[in-house]
């Protein structure tokens, strides 16, 4: 009898926090455009701990160093930009919970984010929905803006990415046969480990298309059958931690090739200086570029976080400002109006000059850097279409 | 053909590494009837000794070996006292659950104390090929492979020819009676965990010389191939584990180089299954009775 009681209190204890909880949710939040008071909150979504924090960690101190910069300047449309960040560990639940949590609870304006393809493609679906104001720095995965007119991204795609780097080794390295080696659990490397074997095969011959997958680390199997073939370039699309134990076997295995990569290189000089010297990898912006929005950018970033910035930095930063720039054309922060000033915005960033095409992928060059004594040197500039 | 060669000597390299973790795997086996789960977070903290050693003291190689597996041995005596003693009279899945408790908890506390992020091992051999009539041999592969089986001769001279080593056959051939026979039950099943968890620390320092990374989860895969091996070979019998140890590094070599790289997990995974099907006991397992 005792227990039927206290199961009663506890369906009732139950009932009644769902019912308040419901009345809440509409009291705290007013209909229309009420939120126009306070700062401008944009959402950031990224892995922030865990095995892929520091991507996470730089594209988040670009965004933040560009709020700073924005709101010094006298913010946008007369208020304050907020960022306010959500950790997706890199797990697409956990990004899904952090977007959820961005438009209920903080009520965000629109989103900067997500970081990575994966948790970027995660949380397309509700965002389309919502019809969100959404940029990402760094997705590059080809389905991420593909069919979703609010969603755009700030760095190049996979294919364009891939395409590049086999045009780069077979016109500038003057390559004629690579090998490819990629990571088969990655959608990232698996993109552009494509797009290079299949641009490649207009210029060579691509003797080797080798995978591998998260957990492998030993690679002196599969660079001893590469070796056999004795490619000119091999196409290693993967993250630093992993493209500098490959990197390694190379140069123990005395392998007589030059090794290209992507954006997931940008940093590689930190711990894996000596095997990278002399490879090449194509980036969203160079170091080494003259121009003063890219020297003001790094001045500033070395200032506030007392580091390098890496291109993710760049990208995050360029972000912020294209969809200040946005809501400033467009006006307001009323979601449609900011969507359609993002589809017609044109804008100077670190990364170069940025117009979105018809999908939201922005128009711009790549540029292939040289790591050179430990050091990024910019190796070329170019646009393949 | 000097491309089989080095294909062979590759596996070789891959599977001496195998063979030292399933070692660890088959000694506790073998006389406590345990699968130690947390062996491969031994392997892990075997490799972050190492590290620590050498960025505070910066000792050369062979001094830092020594030193991790002395520690991961110490290591391997605490976790026995502490988790594993109090249930020796306990289920036989209370004491495996309570090892992969323990290989969470290793993987976790080493998330805590160095964080998630790869860190480098310093080069402690130099890394360069060496070339021996055509055939092109990187000097950690070289190392690995001398350094593996003298500590397999080493441990096999030890099990063979001293009193611990022969306490540690007795005991895991009949508990009760080498209590009756004056043996020490405690002390040689501590010894058994120092032995199998210097040859982990080993395969460790090993492994991440081999591979430049020390990261909390870098004990999963190289522990589970190795208790593939260590059962592949026959669970609790020492030959077993280096034979099975050996074969899965050559069929992983062997069917990234000839079959296919993107398949070479499933061929390894698969290869298991076939043989325990045909044989459950492992290649060297010999069909025994159940005891009454």
């Amino acid at each position: 009898m005792k227990k039927r009681i206290l199961a009663l209190l506890l369906v009732l204890i139950l009932v009644f926090t769902v019912a308040l909880t419901g009345c809440g949710n509409g009291e705290d939040v007013p209909e229309g455009e009420d939120v126009s008071e306070g700062p401008i909150k944009l959402g950031y979504i990224g892995p922030l701990t865990g095995d892929y924090s520091m991507y996470g960690e730089t594209t988040k101190e670009g965004a933040e160093l560009a709020a700073e910069e924005i709101n010094a300047a006298g913010g946008v449309l007369g208020r304050d930009i907020e960022i306010i960040s959500y950790d997706s560990k890199g797990d697409k639940t956990e990004a899904v919970n952090a977007y959820n949590r961005l438009r209920d609870k903080d009520e965000m304006s629109a989103l900067v984010g997500a970081t990575f393809s994966g948790t970027t493609l995660s949380i397309k679906a509700i965002a389309k929905d919502d019809g969100m104001p959404m940029l990402s720095p760094t997705a590059t995965h080809l389905d991420v803006t593909l069919d979703a007119p609010n969603i755009f991204r700030a760095c190049f795609t996979d294919p364009y990415q891939g395409a590049t780097a086999a045009v780069f080794a077979a016109e500038n390295l003057e390559a004629k046969k690579a090998a490819v080696l990629y990571n088969i659990e990655d959608p990232y490397s698996e993109g552009l480990a494509e797009a290079f074997n299949e641009k490649f095969g207009e210029y060579g011959e691509v003797t080797n298309y080798e995978g591998y997958t998260k957990n492998d680390a030993d690679f002196k199997t599969v660079l001893t059958k590469i070796a056999e073939n004795e490619p000119d370039v091999l196409y290693l699309p993967d993250y630093i931690a992993k493209v500098g134990v490959i990197l390694s076997q190379v140069e123990e295995q005395g392998l007589d090739v030059v090794a290209m990569g992507a954006d997931g290189w940008d940093g590689i000089e930190g711990d894996y200086a000596d095997v990278a010297e002399g490879h090449y990898f194509t980036n969203h912006f160079a170091k080494t570029d003259e121009s003063a929005i890219v020297q003001d950018f790094l001045a500033n970033y070395n200032e506030k976080w007392e580091s390098d910035p890496t291109a993710l930095s760049a990208l995050g930063y360029d972000a912020v400002y294209m969809m200040a720039q946005a809501m400033e054309n467009a006006g307001s922060t009323e979601a449609q109006a900011v969507v359609d000033a993002l589809a017609a915005i044109e804008i100077d960033g670190v990364t170069g000059n940025i117009v979105f095409d018809e999908n939201g992928d922005p128009l711009k060059s790549i540029s292939i850097i040289q790591i050179m004594d430990g050091k990024h040197v910019l190796a070329d500039k170019i646009s393949i279409q | 053909m000097t491309l089989l060669i080095q294909q062979f000597i590759n596996g070789l390299s891959v599977g001496s590494i195998y063979a030292l973790i399933a070692l660890g795997y088959t000694l506790v086996y073998g006389i406590i009837k345990l699968i130690n789960f947390a062996h491969g977070e031994i392997m892990m903290m075997g490799a972050y000794f190492a590290f620590i050693t050498v960025i505070t003291m910066g000792l050369p190689f062979l001094a830092t070996l020594i030193f991790s597996m002395v520690l991961a041995a110490l290591l391997g005596i605490t976790i026995e006292t502490v988790a594993y003693k109090p249930l020796r009279k306990a289920p036989r899945i209370s004491a495996l659950i309570t090892a992969i408790g323990m290989s969470l908890f290793l993987q976790n506390l080493a998330q805590v104390i160095f964080g998630a992020e790869p860190k480098v091992m310093p080069d402690l051999i130099p890394k360069r090929p060496i070339n021996i009539a055509g055939i092109q041999i990187g000097t950690v592969t070289i190392v690995t492979i001398v350094l593996s089986l003298f500590f397999m001769f080493v441990l096999d001279m030890f099990i063979k020819n001293t009193k611990p080593g022969k306490a540690m056959r007795a005991v895991s051939e009949d508990k009760e009676a080498s209590v009756i026979m004056g043996i020490n039950v405690n002390r040689t099943i501590s010894i058994t965990f120092a032995i199998g968890s210097a040859l982990g620390a080993l395969g460790g320092v090993l492994y991440s010389v081999a591979y430049t990374q020390v990261y909390p989860t870098m004990g999963i895969m190289p522990g589970l191939k190795a208790f593939v091996a260590a059962v592949l070979g026959g669970i609790g019998l020492i030959p077993g584990a280096m034979l099975g140890g050996f074969i899965i590094g050559m069929v992983e070599t062997v069917s990234k180089a000839y079959i296919s790289s993107q398949w070479s997990d499933a061929i390894v995974f698969g290869i298991l299954i076939l043989v325990l099907i045909v044989k459950p006991t492992g290649i060297l397992g010999k069909n025994e009775r159940e005891k009454v």
